[in-house]
């Protein structure tokens, strides 16, 4: 007998609606916003270098008088557009690799295994580094670095949930029905992977735009002067003295974007499978 | 247990060799030649090609490859091109500032984090739950670069209270060097705290369910004796995985904290380096990285039957 | 000492917040050394009701009573710590789940000590020969050995004698057994049972038993209680409530037990559909860091032969190689050596003839995980009619339609997924599914042990309608003498990958040859070795 009361409360129900608003509202930022947007992110106006928020400059001017807000928003653009096309590349190379590996077992899966685990042992940022060290910054770079450094973890989610769905007895089903083994894969084990794949690829949304700005930051990311907010951060830190708003608000932005991305990620998770807490 | 550790430290040598064969290839993948980058603008030609044979680099890529790993494990990791000095004892110097920080960071985040994803699955759904779970999901949005700068700016430009530029080690002057230490290693706990009080509380949250909670409390054990006895020891196994996951990548993002509070470690060596185009640095800064990973993540699977007797068998 | 060991009135408990009793106004005691069985399906709150006595009922639950006396004492009102020093000491409790019942991470003796310590004060001399004694009495063998290992290295059955042993350590004056055999296999159960029983026994303490298997109870409890959806439907003497079951569920629960009933066996067909000569299965041994284990083979030359239309039953215990050989037949596990020939055509899977896999289905043990979850009831059942290319859509909805009927579903069950539907019904879905395309031989794996005993029955009852109906031959595979004894015309019993014996059902079950096909029998409980006279009348 399994009686679980369900959170009622507070929590639960703010996560989605938290969550569904940030990322929504992101998402229109990024494509309309630039419409919108009071000035040309990369107009400079030295007159109005290190304005603060007010008048002309809604959230003031950097340091060469250009419009932090227009720059905020054109980086929600770069940021979205980063995100998409890496968590794409992540999920499309980890899917097929990931299946490979937890279907066919054997000598692919001892292969394929052994090379993901050495991807995986380049912690954090540093196979990102280490590729940005080779192609130089740029946006194209940092798809390319993050697409491979994510990669993996894909890997190895989806290999780890067709290992169990194979142990399902709906799988071997399917075979005793006569269905070839493509067919199999196609009709039961890919659609069942789909509920953690969801998951993983909006977690993984956060971690990009997360990963995207650190390195932005450090200079290795979007390079000047197209606005980033992590690169926004990084040409801010020397007037952190004269101008401490222009290190508050990219900060915010990248933050209030990642809580919502985790609670939306938490809700879908809480929503599709319990079981995904385990594994998570 | 013996076989057990044994097949874990043998199973990590593949790992290792790809590890360095990845190293090695992305560094060759470097446009331009590594000998008259060395050697400057001005070199003759004749120069550079001495300068490649003395690299090695006259020979074919997989020799070129064992010739590197023979010199790595005699402990040469080369020169830099930058300042010709040797790259080993450079890259130990600045990996125990960063190796204090990191270490540091995960101890106290780990003594926080833990009991208070426990206790939050013990209170499930009540406010202390709440409270915990929200700040533990807002630690996990928060950008440890963004947090740093938001420390200096407050505690350290508007309160005084602490430096904002410079860095002395703790092995010179410990209480000079401890004050240099305070905010980013109290960036990285608020940091690395969410994600592991996260695990914690889940974990809690799985064993409490299972039949040997309820039979340790039907043997008359209280409740907090059933929680230290028999949930922590299980409840604990994964997270204490996730540490030693959290403490190697830490070691790898560690630049950005070292850029917010200009610190001298191994991060900014690497990104330094990646600038000055310093590639025999950044290989083996870049290696050094990973095998310390792997090495972690050894030794944390090497303690994980003490925690979890099951995986010996 | 006089009075009962327990008594409770009016117990109800509920779901917090919604108000939903999942035990309503039940009341029973329990005499001093007695023994009494809560019998009920999946859901009748039989669990609930024995947990709230501990007050050990999982979140979201809440109890309320007019009345727990536990030795004359009302302890429903008690204080927390004086319920603490009842839990263990006086009153103990076993758990169904001898997987997950003890404590992974914590040796045997560490776990079986910490009663003692807790509630006596003992030396650790003490406790560790108390502990040796206790696991010498469960005949474990080197129980030395024992208090250092972890469970894990334990098989099912010993650690629920572990478990059985570190409650009576206590000696208890009660002992709250929940389904502590479920989880077991026939022969292991019963062993586990006996000693439970002797144990409790020798200390005088109370039993009461949590069981869904009235066969089982019947043999060891005095007297039963009947529950249905959190109500008591009828108490008794075990023995009375067998021959004269008053109400009309107990009645169908009585119904649904293992008996032997007599006649209705069918001549043996002389044409075989599926001969199996020298079968032999080996499973890869486990990986080692350079080498692999030894493969380990589990079916070491079986020779085997069933007849058109005819249902031969394959019994045996745990790890005999039954479900083995049922795989091997459909190509699900490759075998090592040996022939297999259907219609006297050489079968081999790695490339069957044209039709074979439309002859020869397959029906899983469980219903909960041989559906997939993303799929229709209406696409499950049609996906085997997509083998057909010459297949229609509407052709395939008619025949989809059709087979739904004869399984007992309504048609308008075809959009519902798995989810939503009872484990019965899921088996009828996948029933459906294997005989969508009318095969000629069919291997069914255990089709009905996942589910409860009223359900049991309509399956069995399904399948040998629909037996009749469609004609295929049937492998049934299955550990229950009783489902058996149902539906096969010829039994082969099986054990450590060998059939020891093979004969008419009515030869197995009346004069077996072989001394484990009489241990298995035994342990099955058949109802009427006790209650004859009541078979005798129907």
């Amino acid at each position: 007998m399994n009686v679980q009361a369900k959170p009622w409360f507070g929590g639960v129900r703010f996560n989605v609606v938290f969550g569904i608003a940030v990322v929504g509202f992101m998402f229109a930022v990024a494509l309309v916003g630039p419409w919108f947007a009071p000035a040309d992110p990369l107009a400079i106006n030295i007159r109005a270098r290190l304005a603060t928020p007010g008048g002309d400059y809604l959230l003031g001017a950097d340091e060469f008088g250009r419009d932090v807000l227009s720059r905020l928003i054109a980086g929600a653009r770069t940021s979205v557009v980063i995100a998409l096309v890496t968590v794409a590349i992540a999920v499309a190379l980890g899917t097929i690799f990931g299946v490979l590996a937890g279907y066919r077992r054997g000598w692919t899966d001892r292969c394929l295994m052994i090379v993901n685990d050495s991807m995986l042992a380049f912690p954090g940022l540093l196979l990102a580094l280490g590729i940005m060290a080779v192609f130089g910054a740029s946006r194209d770079g940092i798809i390319i670095a993050l697409g491979l450094a994510y990669a993996p973890v894909v890997v190895r989610v989806v290999r780890g949930t067709v290992l169990s769905l194979r142990e399902q007895e709906f799988i071997e089903a399917s075979r005793v029905i006569g269905n070839p083994e493509w067919l199999t894969m196609l009709r039961h084990v890919l659609p069942n992977c789909l509920a953690p794949l969801l998951v993983v690829a909006t977690m993984m949304f956060g971690w990009v735009i997360l990963s995207e700005s650190a390195l932005s930051f450090l200079g290795l990311g979007v390079p000047p002067p197209a606005p980033s907010w992590g690169n926004m951060l990084s040409t801010a830190r020397p007037y952190i003295n004269q101008a401490p708003q222009l290190i508050v608000f990219p900060g915010l932005c990248i933050s209030i974007t990642l809580l919502g991305v985790n609670m939306l990620g938490d809700a879908i998770r809480d929503w599709l499978d319990p079981k995904m807490e385990r594994a998570a | 247990m013996g076989r057990f550790l044994l097949s874990r430290l043998l199973s990590a040598i593949p790992t290792v060799v790809i590890v360095t064969l990845m190293v090695f290839v992305l560094m060759r993948a470097i446009p331009g030649d590594p000998a008259a980058l060395m050697l400057g603008d001005l070199a003759e030609p004749e120069q550079v090609a001495a300068m490649r044979a003395k690299m090695g680099h006259d020979q074919p890529l997989p020799m070129q490859y064992l010739l590197w790993i023979g010199d790595v494990l005699r402990g040469d990791f080369g020169h830099s091109i930058v300042n010709q000095e040797p790259i080993l004892p450079l890259i130990l110097t600045r990996f125990s500032v960063s190796a204090t920080i990191v270490f540091a960071a995960v101890i106290l985040a780990a003594l926080v984090a833990v009991p208070a994803g426990m206790i939050a699955a013990w209170r499930q759904n009540r406010a202390s739950d709440v409270a915990i779970v929200t700040a533990a999901t807002l630690s996990l949005s928060i950008p440890s670069f963004w947090l740093g700068l938001m420390l200096l700016l407050v505690f350290g430009l508007w309160l005084n209270w602490l430096p904002i530029v410079g860095f002395v080690p703790v092995t010179r002057e410990f209480w000079a060097g401890t004050v240099y230490l305070i905010m980013p290693v109290a960036t990285l706990v608020l940091v690395e705290s969410g994600s592991i009080a996260r695990m914690a509380r889940a974990s809690t949250i799985e064993v409490a369910r299972l039949d040997y909670i309820t039979h340790a409390r039907a043997k008359g054990l209280s409740e907090r004796q059933v929680m230290w006895r028999h949930a922590f020891r299980n409840a604990f196994a994964p997270t204490w995985t996730l540490i030693g996951l959290i403490l190697g990548s830490l070691l790898a993002n560690i630049a950005v904290i070292e850029t917010v509070f200009t610190i001298p470690g191994l991060g900014r060596l690497l990104i330094d380096s990646i600038y000055a185009r310093d590639y025999p640095v950044v290989q083996g800064c870049l290696l050094f990285i990973a095998l310390i990973y792997v090495a972690v993540n050894l030794l944390v699977d090497c303690v994980y039957p003490l925690l979890d007797p099951r995986v010996t068998a | 000492m006089s009075g009962p060991a327990l008594e409770v009135e009016g117990l109800d408990v509920m779901v917090g917040g919604t108000g939903m009793r999942v035990v309503k106004n039940l009341s029973f005691s329990i005499a001093r050394g007695g023994a009494l069985a809560l019998v009920g399906e999946s859901g009748s709150g039989k669990t609930m009701a024995a947990r709230s006595i501990l007050r050990l009922l999982p979140p979201g639950l809440r109890a309320s009573s007019e009345a727990v006396r536990f030795e004359g004492r009302d302890i429903a009102n008690a204080a927390d710590a004086e319920m603490r020093r009842l839990r263990g000491a006086q009153i103990g409790m076993v758990f169904q789940e001898p997987m997950v019942s003890l404590n992974p991470s914590m040796s045997i003796g560490g776990q079986m000590g910490e009663g003692l310590r807790l509630h006596k004060s003992l030396s650790a001399g003490e406790i560790r020969d108390m502990s040796l004694a206790m696991l010498e009495r469960v005949r474990i063998p080197d129980p030395g050995g024992c208090l250092a290992a972890y469970p894990h290295e334990f098989s099912g059955g010993m650690r629920q004698r572990i478990m059985l042993a570190s409650v009576m350590l206590m000696r208890p004056a009660l002992l709250i057994a929940d389904e502590p055999t479920t989880a077991l296999d026939t022969l292991v159960s019963r062993e586990v049972l006996d000693l439970m029983m002797e144990l409790t026994e020798e200390n005088g303490t109370a039993v009461l038993l949590i069981s869904h298997d009235l066969g089982m109870v019947a043999r060891y409890m005095q007297d039963l209680l009947v529950m249905k959806d959190g109500e008591a439907v009828e108490k008794g003497s075990a023995a009375e409530v067998l021959r004269a079951p008053s109400h009309g569920y107990t009645q169908r629960l009585v119904d649904a037990l293992p008996r032997r009933s007599h006649g209705g066996e069918r001549g043996v067909p002389a044409k075989p559909i599926i001969e199996v000569e020298g079968l032999r299965v080996a499973y890869p041994g486990r990986r080692r860091l350079l080498r692999s284990l030894p493969a380990k083979e589990v079916l070491h030359g079986v020779d085997l032969r069933v007849g058109e239309g005819e249902t031969l039953a394959l019994v045996g215990g745990s790890g005999s190689g039954k479900t083995t050989l049922g795989r091997a037949l459909v190509g699900l596990t490759r075998p090592l050596d040996g022939l297999m020939r259907f219609r006297g055509e050489p079968l081999d899977w790695r490339a069957p003839q044209p039709g074979m896999r439309k002859d020869i289905q397959f029906i899983f043990q469980d219903p909960y995980s041989s559906l997939d979850p993303r799929q229709n009831v209406g696409s499950i059942i049609a996906e085997p009619l997509k083998r057909d290319r010459a297949s229609t859509r509407r052709g395939r909805r008619e025949r989809t339609a059709e087979i739904l009927e004869l399984v007992g579903l309504p048609a308008d069950f075809m959009p519902r997924l798995p989810h939503q539907l009872s484990g019965g019904q899921r088996q009828r879905v996948a029933i459906a599914r294997a005989l969508v395309r009318e095969p000629k031989f069919l291997v069914a794996d255990e089709p009905v042990s996942a589910l409860d005993m009223t359900v049991q029955a309509q399956i069995l009852k399904l399948i040998r309608e629909l037996q009749a109906r469609f004609g295929f031959a049937c492998l049934f595979v299955s550990h229950d003498l009783g489902a058996v004894e149902q539906v096969a015309d010829r039994v082969a019993v099986m054990k450590e990958g060998r059939i020891v014996e093979e004969g008419t059902r009515d030869d197995i079950f009346d004069r077996p040859q072989q001394e484990y096909t009489r241990a298995l029998l035994d342990a099955a409980m058949l109802i009427d070795r006790r209650f004859g006279d009541r078979t005798a009348a129907q």
